[in-house]
């Protein structure tokens, strides 16, 4: 069953088509990751899912519902989240006010704060609970937004590169922590440059070129793929 | 009950400064000392006292929508002068009798909350946002402030009210509460003190409660990262808006107790000095905190009228430097970076002791 789909989406800046009448399906249940050289138009297309562009054409289905119309916020109502490329934390708030941001409105009191000890440890964060978000390091602004995002219980989790910043072992814990999340019923799509992070976790790998969907497979087959070396010809990759 | 306690819980919180018994026995001895004041004191310096508790409110609001809710607004004025002619125009159409003075105290409030609810619509739901809803904002006031400053003529009335272009309206009736016997004025000396006293006070604790809720969370999130803040669900225009209208409340409220406490008001309460002022205050202050948003709205203003015995320019001269020195030197506000400050102290000495 599919529960992401994207019909011939497009979006144009000024004479730039950063996304060209792109397909793509994600099934229910799967990790796939969105790679493609900087400036494929990876980050616009998660905007686009978010709402926080709107497509020139196309329509975007979300568990069988239209939702190209549908204000951001409404989407995320619908089980979307997301981590950004830039880490969106609040900065000058506490790491423990950032999840009690995340989670208020489903949870209150005791059952709050259980919930929140329960991410803390889950995100290896609790000894940074009280500390200003915008004095952790790049790689725990990382996990505490993941764990934001996570803490909406969606049923598509979408990442922007959420490795970025990372040591090999923080990328492979984080890639651990995906699997687990995904194990758990969550849907993943993420981008990322990280090779081996993709070998990690990816079920099916897309491959996004000048905003469109250049190849599409396994990590074996994207591999492979003599066509998507040479797009990716001077860049560091697998 | 539960949720009566809940609400108490809430005086403190990650959103204000001060918490604990040493806090709070301070807040009761600084309240006694106001109480008791009246007492040793003659009705000019207590109604002095009164005009500067009256923009203790324009400045809260401020405090709400600038600095938990990180959008600037030059507008706070324009809510002050409209609530203010608002009990003008209808105290000088309907009288005081039967208390109506406090019924137009409510509706003069209402009035420039409804104002903010269209304007605020327009501006969050259009997404202006930053430097242009400073912008809006801005304009609108002086819009107000022209528009008024040229109702001079006679033709210029609603109702028995007129006006008055530039020199603005005056003799309405003060506040009076019916009583039976004889009614109870409040001229701007103990009455109004005692009145005006208990709504600060009022005012401060339901927004010390208010900012540490979820409501509050909310805000200083989107004031944070409002992409983040709707990407979690929020629907964050509605949030702004609902900030934005209990700030032009309280900017009404400010601007109606201006009104009864001199029976006038004029257009220039809303020109660009008037506008730039409650911004000084609260930024020397420390616009994320509210207690700091208080103590310094009452300094600098104290500092003020000290200063206009030399010549009112002199004093507009030193408040521009106010702002540039903390600026400079504390962004955050003077009086926070104190309070701050006193806050490490006392945990330290707490520390040693124990
Ligand atoms: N708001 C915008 N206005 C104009 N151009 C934009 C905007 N956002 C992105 N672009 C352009 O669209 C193209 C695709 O950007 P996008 O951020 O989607 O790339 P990306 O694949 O995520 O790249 P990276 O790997 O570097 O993050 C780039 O050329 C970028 O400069
Ligand atoms: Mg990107």
């Amino acid at each position: 069953m599919s529960l992401l789909e994207l019909r011939k989406l497009n979006k144009h800046f000024g004479g730039l088509h950063v996304t060209n009448s792109v397909d793509l399906t994600l099934q229910t249940g799967e990790i796939h990751c969105l790679i493609g050289p900087n400036g494929a138009g990876k980050s616009t297309l998660f905007r686009l899912i978010l709402g926080e562009h709107h497509p020139g054409s196309g329509d975007i289905l979300f568990a069988g519902e239209n939702i190209t119309a549908l204000k951001s916020f409404a989407r995320i109502h619908r089980g979307l989240s997301v981590k950004f490329q830039v880490p969106g934390v609040f900065k000058g708030l506490s790491v423990r006010q950032n999840l009690e941001i995340a989670l208020q409105s489903r949870q209150r009191g005791a059952e709050l704060n259980a919930e929140i000890a329960r991410l803390l440890a889950f995100l290896g964060l609790e000894s940074e609970q009280a500390q200003i978000a915008g004095n952790l390091s790049h790689g725990q602004k990382q996990w505490l937004e993941i764990g934001m995002a996570v803490s909406l219980k969606p049923r598509l989790l979408l990442l922007d590169e959420p490795t970025a910043g990372m040591s090999p072992e923080e990328t492979h814990m984080t890639g651990e922590m995906v699997q687990r999340l995904n194990a758990d019923g969550m849907t993943v799509l993420a981008i990322e440059h990280d090779m081996a992070f993709v070998r990690q976790v990816a079920h099916r790998v897309t491959v996004l070129h000048l905003g469109q969907v250049f190849a599409q497979g396994s990590i074996d087959e994207i591999v492979a793929d003599e066509r998507v070396a040479a797009i990716y010809l001077g860049q560091a990759h697998a | 009950m539960n949720g009566f306690l809940s609400l108490f819980r809430r005086l403190e919180g990650p959103q204000t400064v001060g918490r604990g018994p040493a806090f709070w026995g301070l807040f009761a001895l600084v309240l006694a000392v106001a109480l008791a004041y009246p007492l040793f004191s003659d009705g000019y310096t207590v109604g002095n006292t009164v005009y500067f508790f009256v923009w203790v409110f324009i400045a809260l609001s401020l405090c709400l929508i600038w600095g938990y809710g990180g959008s600037l607004s030059f507008g706070q004025t324009a809510f002050f002068g409209i609530a203010g002619y608002g009990y003008g125009i209808l105290t000088i159409n309907f009288g005081s009798a039967y208390g109506f003075t406090l019924v137009a105290l409510v509706a003069a409030v209402a009035i420039a909350a409804l104002f903010a609810v269209l304007l605020g619509y327009f501006m969050f739901f259009g997404r202006i946002a930053g430097v242009f809803l400073g912008i809006v904002t801005l304009a609108v006031t002086l819009m107000l402030e022209r528009f008024m400053a040229q109702t001079a003529g006679p033709e210029w009335h609603i109702g028995a009210a007129r006006l008055n272009g530039f020199n603005g309206m005056s003799a309405m009736p003060p506040l009076t509460i019916p009583w039976p016997g004889e009614p109870i004025v409040l001229f701007a000396d103990v009455g109004l003190y005692y009145l005006v006293l208990g709504l600060l006070v009022f005012v401060y604790l339901a927004l010390r409660i208010l900012m540490n809720s979820s409501f509050g969370n909310i805000i200083v999130a989107i004031r944070e990262n409002p992409e983040r803040a709707e990407m979690l669900g929020y629907d964050i225009r509605k949030y702004q808006l609902i900030t934005f209208v209990i700030g032009a409340a309280l900017a009404g409220l400010s601007g109606v107790l201006y009104t009864v406490w001199g029976q006038y008001i004029t257009p220039s309460s809303m020109g660009m000095t008037a506008a730039a002022l409650p911004l000084i205050w609260v930024a020397v202050g420390g616009r994320s905190d509210l207690t700091s948003t208080v103590i310094g709205t009452l300094v600098v203003l104290a500092a003020f009228q000290a200063l206009t015995i030399y010549g009112s320019q002199y004093a507009l001269v030193f408040m521009g430097v106010l702002l540039v020195l903390t600026v400079l030197i504390a962004p955050n506000g003077l009086v926070l970076g104190v309070m701050n400050w006193l806050g490490r102290l006392a945990s330290r000495l707490t520390q040693r002791a124990g």
